[in-house]
C-alpha cells in the first residue's frame, strides 16, 4: 500500500452521544490512517457524498442511540447508487447481538458493539482494505 | 505500619489526578486548608449540606428518567411509577422533540418516540400531564436546544389547568452550552442559544418566578470523558455564562441565581465523588456570595440532582450494574443530594423497562427505609481522609476554573471546540487505561465470564407509534385556527430579529397549538444553525 488508508467515521440520525465515535477518531489516528470526521447528524446522504468526496476506503458508523437499521437501509440504497459496495463498511456503538445479522445483509462488514477493542477495529480495517 | 512498609505500596491516584495515602490525620487536613469552608448544615458555605436538616425533614425527591413512544404510553409510564413511590418526573424527549423536528419531518425518521417521548404541540403536553398534580408532583423537562420552546408549552399546560404560574413549581434542563461539550442536541449557534437560555431565566424570575429554568449540567460533560474536577469546573464556568447574561439584562443576581440549579454525575470511586459534592457546595456559595454579590443564602445554594451516571454502567454481566446503582445512590445520599436519579441496569443498551425502573425506585427506597441514611446530616463530614480530599478537590476545581477564564472564556472555548477537544482526549486515555487493565473495571478487563450474558429483557420499540404521533400531529393541523399560529410565527420572528425576549411571543404560539417544528423553523430562520467545529 503507497498511501495511508482513509477512512470516513460519521454519526448518523439524530444522536449526539460521540464519545465514542471519537476515541474511535483517535485511535485510529494514532494507528496511522487518515480520518475524516463528519460530526453529529449527518443524513445517508451526507454519508454518502463525502464517502464519494473524499475518496475513502473506510466507511464507519457510530450509533448509540437505536436508528442504525433504518439509517443503514438507507445507506446502502446511496453507496449502490455512488458505486461505493466496495468500501470496507463498519458500524459500531451500541449496537444488539439481534441486529448483527440484518447489517451484514445489508453490506456491513464489521459490527464493533460497544466493549470492542480499539485494537481489534484497527487489525481489521488493516486486514480488510484492499 | 512502618514507613519502609508505606513505601511498598503501589501508588493510588484517583481520577481527578490526587494521590491517596494509605491514612489520614489532622494534619493532613490542616495542610489542605484546614476546615474553614466546613461550618455547619444550613449555613454558609454550605459544604455539609444547603439545608440544617436534610433528609431528617424531607427525604431526596426521587425522579427516575422516563419517556418513550408517544404522549399516551408515556402518561402511563408516570402513573406506574408514581404508584410506586415516586415523588417526581424527569421527562424524557425523542430526539426529533429534542432537535426541533416535527415527527413527520424526513429527518425525523426511525426516530419518533424511540428514546423518549415525542411532542408535537401543547395536545401531547396535555395528554402526556393528564391526571397528574403538579402540585403535588415537580416535573423537570430534560430539554435543551428546543427548551425555551418546552417551557412555553409546560408554563401554557398548567395554566390551562388553572395552576398559578406565579407558585408552578418545575425545572427545565435548559443547559445549551453542555450540549455543545456532550449530549449534542443543539439547534442554534453558540451566541444566539445562550440568549436564549437569558430569556427564559428572565421571562420566568417574571411570570413564574417559582419555577426552575435552568439545571447546569456536569452530568453529561463527566459522561463525555471529563474527570470529575472538570466536570464541576465546567460546569460553574457555564453556570457563570447564564448569570452574566442574566445581570447584562438588569436583573439582581438575587433575584434568579436561587432558581437555578446544577445535574451533576455519579460514578467512579466514593470517595472522589462525595468530596466532589461538599467541595462544589462550598465554592459555588463562595463563588455567589464573593464574586456575585449574592446576599440571599438561595443564591449560594448549590440545589442539585445527582445521578447514578450512565457513564459507569457496562454492557457485560448487565446485572452487575443493579449492583453498582445501589452504590452511586449511597454516593447520593452521602453527598446530600436534594434530587436523586438512577440509571437502571438495562442503560447501557436501552431505555429502561417497567421492571428495571421499579428496581430503581426501590433502590433509593431502600436506603431511605432500611439503611439509616435520612437519619443525620453529612455523616461522613469531620473524618480526616473526607476532609482533606474535599479541601484538595476544591482547590483544583477553582484553579481549573481559573485556567478557562485566562484562556476566554468558557464561551469561546466551546465556541472553538477546545472543551470537547480536552473531554474527549480524556475520553480516550480513560479508554485505553480500561483497555490496558490500568482502571480496573469489574467484568470489562476483570471477573471477565466467557459464556454469554443471560439476555436482557429490553424495552421494545414499536414502529407503529411514530405513525400514531404523526396521524394525531395532522389532526391539530386541520383543527386549530392558522390565521393565529401564522401571527404568532410572526411575531416571534419580528422579536427574535429584534432580540426582544421571545418568550411572550412563544407563550402565544404554543397556545395557539403551532408546532415544535414550526416554531424552531421561525427561529432557524432568524438564528441560523449551530456549525460543529470539528477538532482533536
Amino acid at each position: 500500500m503507497d498511501r495511508r488508508i482513509r477512512v470516513l467515521l460519521a454519526k448518523p440520525g439524530l444522536d449526539g452521544h460521540d464519545q465514542g465515535a471519537k476515541v474511535v477518531v483517535r485511535a485510529l489516528m494514532d494507528a496511522g490512517f487518515e480520518v475524516i470526521y463528519t460530526g453529529l447528524r449527518q443524513t445517508p446522504e451526507a454519508v454518502a457524498n463525502a464517502a464519494l468526496e473524499e475518496g475513502v476506503d473506510v466507511i464507519g458508523l457510530s450509533s448509540m442511540a437505536g436508528s442504525h437499521l433504518p439509517f443503514c437501509r438507507k445507506l446502502r440504497v446511496l453507496l449502490e447508487r455512488h458505486e461505493l459496495t466496495d468500501r470496507l463498511w463498519l458500524v459500531g456503538g451500541n449496537i444488539p447481538a439481534q441486529d448483527h445479522d440484518a447489517l451484514r445483509e445489508l453490506g456491513v462488514k464489521g459490527v464493533f458493539a460497544a466493549g470492542s477493542k480499539l485494537d481489534d477495529i484497527v487489525t481489521f480495517i488493516k486486514a480488510n482494505v484492499q | 505500619m512502618s514507613e519502609r512498609k508505606a513505601k511498598d505500596l503501589r501508588p493510588v491516584v484517583n481520577e481527578s489526578g490526587i494521590a491517596i495515602q494509605p491514612v489520614y490525620s489532622a494534619a493532613d487536613v490542616e495542610a489542605s486548608g484546614g476546615l474553614d469552608m466546613l461550618g455547619l448544615p444550613g449555613e454558609y458555605p454550605f459544604t455539609r449540606g444547603i439545608h440544617p436538616l436534610m433528609y431528617r425533614k424531607r427525604p431526596w425527591t426521587m425522579r427516575q428518567y422516563a419517556g418513550f413512544g408517544n404522549p399516551h404510553e408515556t402518561n402511563k409510564r408516570f402513573q406506574y411509577l408514581i404508584a410506586n413511590g415516586q415523588t417526581g418526573l424527569n421527562v424524557a424527549f425523542d430526539l426529533p422533540t429534542q432537535c426541533g423536528l416535527d415527527s413527520d419531518d424526513p429527518l425525523a425518521e426511525g426516530e419518533v418516540g424511540r428514546v423518549g417521548m415525542a411532542i408535537d404541540s401543547l395536545r401531547d403536553m396535555e395528554i402526556a400531564f393528564d391526571g397528574i398534580d403538579l402540585d403535588q408532583i415537580t416535573v423537570s423537562l430534560t430539554i435543551n436546544g428546543s427548551a425555551a420552546i418546552l417551557i412555553a408549552m409546560y408554563l401554557a399546560m398548567a395554566e390551562k389547568r388553572g395552576y398559578d404560574l406565579k407558585q408552578l413549581r418545575g425545572t427545565a434542563q435548559n443547559d445549551i452550552l453542555k450540549e455543545y461539550v456532550g449530549r449534542g442536541t443543539w439547534i442554534f449557534p453558540v451566541e444566539a442559544s445562550v440568549r436564549l437560555v437569558g430569556d427564559t431565566i428572565e421571562y420566568c424570575a417574571a411570570e413564574a418566578p417559582r419555577y426552575t429554568p435552568v439545571s447546569v449540567c456536569g452530568y453529561h460533560i463527566r459522561e463525555s470523558g471529563a474527570t470529575p474536577v472538570q466536570e464541576i469546573a465546567y460546569a460553574f464556568c457555564i453556570a457563570k455564562a447564564y448569570a452574566d447574561d442574566a445581570l447584562k439584562r438588569g436583573l439582581a443576581v438575587d433575584e434568579f441565581a436561587g432558581r437555578l440549579s446544577f445535574n451533576l454525575n455519579i460514578f467512579g470511586n466514593i470517595f472522589e465523588q462525595v468530596c466532589k459534592f461538599r467541595a462544589a457546595r462550598g465554592l459555588w456559595a463562595k463563588i455567589m456570595k464573593e464574586e456575585y454579590g449574592a446576599e440571599q443564602p438561595e443564591s449560594m445554594w448549590l440545589r442539585m440532582i445527582a445521578g447514578g451516571g450512565g457513564g459507569g454502567l457496562t454492557f457485560e454481566q448487565p446485572e452487575t450494574n443493579i449492583v453498582r446503582g445501589a452504590y452511586y445512590a449511597l454516593i447520593s445520599a452521602l453527598s446530600g443530594t436534594q434530587t436523586m436519579a438512577l440509571c437502571s441496569y438495562d442503560e447501557a443498551y436501552t431505555i429502561p423497562t417497567e421492571y428495571s425502573a421499579r428496581i430503581s425506585l426501590r433502590t433509593m427506597q431502600l436506603l431511605i427505609e432500611e439503611m439509616g441514611l435520612c437519619d443525620t446530616v453529612d455523616p461522613l463530614g469531620g473524618s480526616y481522609y473526607v476532609e482533606t480530599l474535599t479541601n484538595q478537590l476544591r482547590t483544583d476545581i477553582a484553579a481549573t476554573m481559573a485556567e478557562v477564564d485566562a484562556r476566554g472564556g468558557i464561551v469561546k472555548l466551546i465556541s472553538e471546540g477546545i472543551i470537547q477537544a480536552e473531554v474527549s482526549a480524556q475520553a480516550y486515555r480513560m479508554h485505553k487505561a480500561i483497555e490496558s487493565g490500568q482502571f480496573r473495571k469489574v467484568g470489562v478487563n476483570c471477573y471477565r465470564v466467557e459464556e454469554a450474558d443471560k439476555p436482557v429483557e429490553f424495552h421494545p420499540h414499536k414502529d407503529d407509534d411514530a405513525q400514531l404521533q404523526i396521524d394525531s400531529l395532522n389532526r391539530i393541523r386541520s383543527e386549530r385556527d392558522d390565521g393565529a399560529v401564522a401571527a404568532a410565527l410572526d411575531r416571534l420572528r419580528a422579536d427574535a430579529i429584534a432580540k426582544r425576549n421571545v418568550m411572550p411571543a412563544l407563550m402565544e404560539a404554543v397556545k395557539a397549538y403551532a408546532s415544535v417544528g414550526e416554531m424552531t423553523k421561525a427561529l432557524v430562520e432568524v438564528y441560523g444553525r449551530y456549525q460543529e467545529p470539528i477538532r482533536f
